[in-house]
């Protein structure tokens, strides 16, 4: 009972990172922008969290710093792939190695000294017992990023402002002939992208770890990259495969640590889990065939209107 | 009463060329007025101004008598005016619906919203179920969507850029229909087409264009077709000259019992097609879009794969195993209704394009290695042989204007003088004076003694060029018959009474 109490925390530890970075990289990917740079705009909004953490105790304080910084390193993104049309691909991937670059260099004087991880969001006597501990024994982030599914799932679905998201996805040439401005709204959304990264790369030093380690995301924002995927660009499907790789995440974790049936599997495997899955996912998207695959239109090309 | 719209001076320069020059002309309330003139004469570039997606160099805009700047899309709606393009610009993975909420500027409730336009759609007989998506859609019905959209708005204007490219007979009546009821309300309209009898039945005004400059505004009842045209191109326009007593020769491509698997969900296949084609026969084939020819043309050019072998012969020869390579290689060669993306590379120069279908007919490749210059030579011919509209054999093929891609493509076609050529739409969006020319070409490729299948929507089209014609509907091919013995009512009534029924299964959705 104590270790499936453990597992389950844990697994809501592991997935709520990878859930807040996926769901703004399937805003992005909605209005049409592939941003490979989550690994590296977590890595940054990473260490601005540590940062601000270190200096005042403030946790909220420091969510807000990992997404300022990450939005700063989006504009980048945004700047190159938006105003000058820019691959995406490769700005995106640079603006991975940027980030593991710039962290590391910055955090470079803060290695191996702690902080404190970030209270509970509720009092300590809502999660005395064992069972509304699973409910209320988790710091802000983890609610921030259920709230932010449904959110985000009405915003695309109930809102003019989210069709008009997803109509510049779907088909620049037609938006803009309509009269929206396609490099505004996908500003916007990489923008938003790029803060939900850096929140989700503030929370290792905060939820997970509570010291500075380079590349501590470890690979984290290339699983959200692939999650949307997995998703099928749906904010609810996201939550359930968050959680799902989540698990697998925590898997690994304790096939690693050795002991116990779970250690059959290779800790190698494990880690491979969810792009394999990934990978499944698209395969069955593709047999499906459907009108609508969901994956938006226009993902990853450059607009540019044709007069 | 003060002209809804005036235009006086407007001119619009790109770099090496000047796309309208000093172009005035007003349209009245409630007047139908055809913008006229070839691929090129500047007519999209012009009404693009008037709904603010460009700005004119100079010249003055006037609506209902005062001078007005349209800084874009937005401010025209604001105006009144509404725009039907003619590449939809709809959003295939939303509703119509959704896509109509995206063309409004006002934020209404969506049940408000689609209470209005069951509104509109029962006033002007324009049905569609708002849920559905659009992707399945017929073309006719992404029309309505566009038209819809614009009605909403309550135009004073509206501006419909070459509308019934892409109808049936019966759908351009009821478009006239909704047009005339929009006009006698007051709503002007201004209209593109290279229709020039949809303009004499239609149009109150013509006014021509021709290499951005206006030519003419007159009455088009006063005017003959010919007339008109010859004005649109500035010369005489040149009959199809038809060898005298001609005769047929022996069967060349014998098509039997051509069936293929439906593929997707919105994809009508062919259900046991058969048909002859003689040596210098052009043989035609007409149908209401989406009933088979998509499948009919790529099942033929070998695009999807058949069977058996013997459902589709040359010469007598099999070619029904045989891959789009193979069969070009046999002398079957054959044009996609779709130009960009599928009868040609856009990313590619003309150049390489040619080398993609004409490579083993001219010799383009030894050894694997490819003869650029025999390439460069052959699409030079094109280019001057069919007039088309490009700096040179580099010119990316994307970069043309739909016309002038479409005849660079039944260029680089016919001049391979394949003995057996399949084309889809071959003047579809191609002016009055090209159309003729690609006739022309068609009609002395069959003089040459080649077997000639088309496969088009334009009744009119067909019935100048074929000397056989049969009707497809719902991947069944009827009895051919010659081309003579056939009035355009009883065509129109084999296309419309399976145009009734395919209307009726679309309004229940499946």
């Amino acid at each position: 009972m104590d270790l499936m109490l453990a597992i389950l925390i844990t697994v809501v530890g592991a997935s709520t990172p990878i859930l807040i970075a996926a769901l703004g990289e399937l805003v992005v990917e909605r209005s049409g922008v592939l941003n490979l740079g989550v690994e590296g705009m977590m890595l940054i909004g990473a260490i601005a969290g540590f940062v601000v953490q270190f200096h005042t105790g403030n946790s909220y304080l420091a969510l807000l710093a990992g997404a300022g910084a990450g939005v700063c390193a989006s504009l980048i993104f945004g700047f190159l792939t938006l105003s000058l049309s820019a691959n995406q691909t490769a700005t995106g991937l640079a603006l991975t190695i940027f980030g593991t670059g710039f962290s590391a260099l910055a955090g470079s004087s803060y290695s191996a000294r702690p902080v404190t991880l970030m209270r509970p969001l509720f009092p300590a006597e809502f999660a005395a017992s064992p069972f509304t501990k699973v409910l209320f024994g988790y710091s802000f982030p983890v609610y921030f990023a259920f709230i932010m599914v449904a959110a985000i799932w009405y915003f695309l679905h109930r809102t003019r402002a989210g069709l008009i998201l997803r109509a510049v996805g779907e088909n620049d040439q037609s938006a803009h002939s309509i009269g929206y401005s396609v490099i505004g709204v996908r500003y916007m959304a990489v923008m938003f992208g790029g803060a939900m990264a850096g929140i989700a790369g503030a929370c290792f030093p905060l939820l997970l770890t509570p010291q500075w380690a380079e590349r501590m995301t470890a690979g984290r924002g290339w699983i959200a990259v692939a999650l949307v995927v997995f998703a099928s660009w749906k904010p609810f499907r996201l939550l359930a495969g968050a959680y799902l790789f989540g698990l697998v995440m925590t898997m690994e974790l304790y096939a690693k640590a050795g002991g116990g049936p779970l250690s059959v599997i290779p800790s190698e495997l494990w880690a491979a889990l969810p792009y394999l899955a990934t990978v499944a996912v698209l395969v069955l998207i593709s047999i499906r065939r459907d009108a609508s695959t969901n994956a938006p239109a226009c993902l990853g090309k450059p607009f540019l209107p044709s007069n | 009463m003060p002209h809804r719209l005036e235009l006086t001076g407007i001119t619009k320069a790109f770099p090496g060329v000047l796309a309208n020059d000093n172009v005035s002309f007003s349209v009245r309330p409630g007047e139908i007025h055809a913008l006229l003139g070839e691929n090129g004469a500047g007519k999209s570039t012009l009404v693009k101004m008037i709904y603010g997606i460009m700005q004119p160099d100079a010249g003055e805009i006037r609506w209902d008598g005062a001078p007005v700047v349209v800084a874009n899309p937005k401010a025209a709606r604001k105006l009144g005016i509404g725009m039907v393009f003619q590449h939809f610009s709809l959003f295939e993975a939303l509703t119509v619906l959704e896509n109509i909420a995206l063309g409004m500027d006002a934020k209404i409730p969506s049940r408000e919203l689609e209470a209005r336009i069951r509104e509109v759609m029962t006033k002007y007989g324009l049905l569609l179920d708002p849920h559905r998506t659009v992707a399945t859609l017929s073309v006719g019905e992404r029309q309505r969507i566009e038209i819809v959209r614009a009605l909403l708005l309550d135009p004073k204007l509206l501006i419909m850029d070459e509308p019934t490219s892409v109808l049936t007979p019966q759908e351009v009546a009821q478009l006239f229909e909704v047009l005339r009821k929009l006009a006698a309300q007051g709503c002007s309209i201004l209209y593109i087409s290279h229709k020039l009898h949809e303009i004499k039945a239609l149009c109150d005004t013509a006014t021509i264009l021709r290499g951005g400059k206006l030519v003419d505004t007159c009455d088009p009842t006063q005017e003959t077709s010919r007339s008109m045209a010859e004005k649109m191109i500035g010369a005489g326009l040149k009959d199809i000259v038809r060898a005298e007593g001609r005769s047929m020769g022996l069967p060349k491509l014998v098509v039997s019992r051509l069936s293929t698997k439906k593929t997707g969900h919105f994809e009508v296949p062919v259900d046991s097609i058969s048909f002859t084609v003689r040596a210098g026969e052009i043989f035609g084939i007409a149908g209401v879009a989406g009933n088979g020819q998509n499948a009919l043309l790529d099942a033929l050019s070998g695009e999807i794969l058949g069977d058996d072998k013997d459902a589709i012969t040359i010469d007598g020869y099999g070619i029904g195993l045989l891959d789009t390579t193979g069969r070009r290689k046999r002398g079957l060669c054959a044009v996609p209704e779709e130009r960009n993306g599928h009868a040609a590379v856009g990313d590619f120069s003309l150049s390489d394009n040619s080398i993609l279908t004409a490579r083993d007919r001219l010799g383009m490749v030894m050894m694997g290695l490819i003869n650029s210059g025999a390439a460069r030579t052959y699409t030079g011919k094109v280019i001057a042989d069919f007039a088309v509209k490009a700096l040179g054999p580099s010119s990316m093929a994307g970069s043309l204007s739909g016309g002038n891609l479409q005849k660079y493509i039944m260029g680089r076609e016919i001049l391979q003088k394949p003995s057996v050529l399949v084309v889809s739409q071959p003047t579809w969006g191609v002016d009055a004076g090209a159309a003729a020319a690609i006739h022309q070409a068609l009609v002395d490729l069959a003089a040459a003694g080649s077997a000639i299948v088309v496969i088009s929507q334009d009744l009119d089209e067909l019935r100048a060029l074929c000397d056989t014609l049969a009707v497809v509907n719902m991947g069944q091919l009827s009895p051919a018959r010659p081309v003579a013995e056939v009035s355009i009512e009883e065509i129109g009534l084999l296309m419309g009474g399976v145009h009734g029924a395919t209307e009726a299964s679309h309004a229940i959705p499946a």
